[in-house]
């Protein structure tokens, strides 16, 4: 498989700190790769030095195949999608669209009809002559797609362009991007401290934070099989219980936290007695009943009393205290809403399957 | 103002506090410019025919017409604005491209009072230092030979240049503000998406820097127009007898020959020259006066 994007051993330092720390990644022909990360994790910097704004320290960007070392950004096979798109405003669409091509001095009837083309495949046929300023937030980032890919790039950059839309249009010109890169096959390379655009737009998605990559897989992967702490914690809602493993038994762990709480779960990487751990359980492996008898057979049991209720539609949940040891876990509510009868200072049982908690040794993490 | 009033009874009382704030303004543009502006019309349309006696005329407009020293003054004075205010523009826009996207927090106010410490001493003070710095037995004349670049000290004072040198910094501030402000509102990733799409130095300065400051562009260059035009003190002083500055020919009309119907007809042809050559700079670079006077 051809490989768009190689990133080999890249390094970016300010001063001592290292933004961008020996870096590697490398993205196949066609694909959707996302970078996700905190703010300040690096992850601009990484995207500013694969379109060349930046220059690396140490590591060479490799694009198609070739080096870009010392190869500007108006040379590179690369656009960029800007934070709030950039679209020139002193132009119209037509302009904005055709303004590579003009650039690389292309004939004018050839501009207009590749601009015309371009305007189609995105959806805003016979736009040219509008105004920047007339545009809708969600034909705005088409026009700033277009604009780049009407240069047939071999990678197209996006720097969180969803940012500054209002929730429902970030919904759906998450749709449309997903089916923008199918429609072209262009490779793109996205970031995004938004872990819900991370999961739903790419093939795969690389986390990040401070300068590393934490982890590079799927989004089921990311998802299911978190191999940090630092993951397991960002990518989706989890319970965090930190303790000490007071036994490990083949791939089970059974941690005690200082508040007396006890539970079991599966190891990931090594673990022995004693070691400073932590566990994450997700919302909605937990089960939830009134009657401790009706939990599934597996489970380890539980009770505790609600402390509130956060209904957020299909995402509600219900936060409550253990008993013994007053530790708040987050559990997602069923979505038949048997339990949106709950009320607060209720004691419920819960548990959950010690297979689908995941336990990591916190120390080989800590820096 | 008390918010639950009724808005009926707020209104009139709003309209006189509105008036009442206006009226240093008002008072101001009526004492100021309207009432010796109609004062100056009038007086230009008249002539003498005998002592204490006038009659309606356009003799003062048909004298500048008729005298080619007055109105061949009028274009020198026309064209050497034009010209400061382009040199202003090319010293200025780089001093300002440093100021609003290079220079960051400390350095950036410094510069800023850089441009500004020139207006710390009077204009009579400033021009006297070039005149001191540019005499023939000045600073700079005495170091050239002293280098051995002339054999004896040229008089630098009483050329063009030398009136265009001291025009164009007296100016160079007014033109710097009204610069870094509209550069600072242009947007950073507008240049880097222009170079990422293939652009170059040129053609993003051409094609996106210029459009976008072009309010500011012609904000400055008005201010500067202006002040080079009706300016006095820097042509008369710099450039000596030679200067033939329009306004000198208005001060020699009101005060050495006393004729002031004379002189306020030329104070008119110079404001009718100025309100020209802004409309037509406006109206060459598509600019409208509004935008313009938003920026400046």
């Amino acid at each position: 498989m051809q490989q768009d994007l190689e990133v080999d051993g890249v390094t970016k330092r300010y001063g001592a700190h290292a933004a961008v720390d020996a870096l590697s990644l490398s993205v196949a022909h066609g694909s959707f790769f996302s970078i996700l990360g905190p703010s300040g994790c690096g992850k601009t910097t990484l995207l500013r030095m694969i379109a060349g704004f930046i220059a690396p320290d140490e590591g060479d960007v490799r694009i198609g195949g070739k080096s870009m070392r010392g190869v500007l950004p108006n040379r590179r096979p690369v656009n960029m999608v800007f934070q709030h798109l950039a679209l020139f405003p002193m132009m119209t669409v037509g302009e904005n669209v055709g303004y590579g091509l003009a650039r690389r001095g292309a004939a004018r009837a050839e501009i207009a009809t590749r601009v015309d083309a371009m305007l189609k495949r995105v959806g805003l046929p016979g736009a040219q002559d509008k105004r920047v300023d007339q545009l809708s937030g969600g034909q705005r980032q088409r026009v700033a797609i277009a604009r780049s890919l009407v240069l047939e790039p071999t990678l197209l950059l996006l720097d969180e362009p969803l940012g500054a839309l209002d929730l429902k249009l970030r919904e759906h010109m998450k749709i449309e991007l997903k089916q923008l890169q199918a429609d072209f096959g262009t490779t793109f390379v996205y970031i995004t401290h938004d872990q819900s655009e991370a999961l739903v737009l790419s093939d795969h998605v690389a986390v990040m934070n401070a300068g590393r990559f934490e982890q590079v897989g799927t989004p089921q992967e990311l998802y299911y099989a978190p191999r940090t702490p630092f993951v397991a914690g960002f990518v989706g809602a989890n319970n965090r219980v930190a303790g000490r493993a007071v036994r490990v038994d083949g791939n089970e762990v059974t941690l005690a936290t200082g508040g007396g709480l006890a539970l079991r779960a599966r190891v990931s990487g090594a673990i022995a007695a004693g070691d400073a751990v932590e566990a994450f359980v997700r919302p909605e492996v937990i089960d939830l009943a009134r009657d401790p008898a009706l939990l599934p057979a597996p489970a380890q049991r539980f009770s505790g009393q609600v402390e509130s209720l956060l209904f957020d539609g299909a995402n509600s949940a219900v936060l409550l205290r253990e008993s013994a040891s007053r530790a708040e876990i987050r559990i997602a509510l069923p979505q038949t809403g048997r339990f949106a009868d709950l009320t607060p200072g209720e004691t419920v049982a819960f548990g959950f399957d010690a297979t689908r908690a995941i336990c990591f040794r916190t120390d080989a993490h800590a820096a | 103002m008390l918010p639950e009033r009724s808005g009926a009874l707020a209104a009139p009382r709003g309209r006189l506090a509105l008036l009442l704030l206006l009226a240093p303004a008002l008072v101001w543009l009526a004492g100021l410019i309207v009432i010796p502006h109609i004062e100056l019309a009038t007086l230009s349309l008249r002539a003498r025919i005998a002592p204490r006696m006038y009659e309606p005329s356009l003799a003062q407009y048909r004298t500048f017409f008729e005298e080619p020293l007055y109105w061949h003054t009028f274009v020198r004075t026309a064209a050497m604005s034009i010209l400061a205010t382009a040199c202003t523009l090319l010293i200025a826009f780089p001093a300002a491209w440093y100021i609003a996207k290079i220079a960051r927090g400390r350095s950036k106010a410094t510069l800023f009072f850089l441009c500004l410490i020139p207006f710390w001493v009077s204009e009579a003070v400033r021009t006297l230092g070039w005149m001191i710095l540019l005499r023939e037995s000045g600073v700079l004349p005495r170091a050239l030979v002293a280098l051995g670049v002339t054999a004896t000290p040229v008089e630098m004072l009483y050329h063009d240049a030398t009136i265009l040198v001291g025009l164009v910094y007296t100016s160079l501030l007014f033109m710097v503000v009204p610069l870094v402000s509209a550069l600072e509102s242009l947007d950073d990733s507008l240049v880097e998406a222009a170079y990422d799409l293939g652009g170059n130095g040129p053609s993003i300065l051409r094609q996106i820097v210029i459009p976008h400051a072009a309010p500011g562009i012609a904000a400055g260059c008005i201010v500067v127009f202006m002040l080079t035009l009706g300016n006095y003190l820097t042509p008369t002083l710099l450039g000596g007898k030679n200067s033939l500055w329009f306004t000198e020919q208005i001060y020699t009309q009101f005060i050495t020959r006393f004729n002031w119907e004379q002189g306020a007809a030329f104070g008119f042809l110079l404001l009718l020259l100025s309100t020209a050559i802004v409309g037509l700079g406006l109206a060459l670079t598509g600019q409208k006066l509004g935008d313009v006077m938003r920026r400046a």
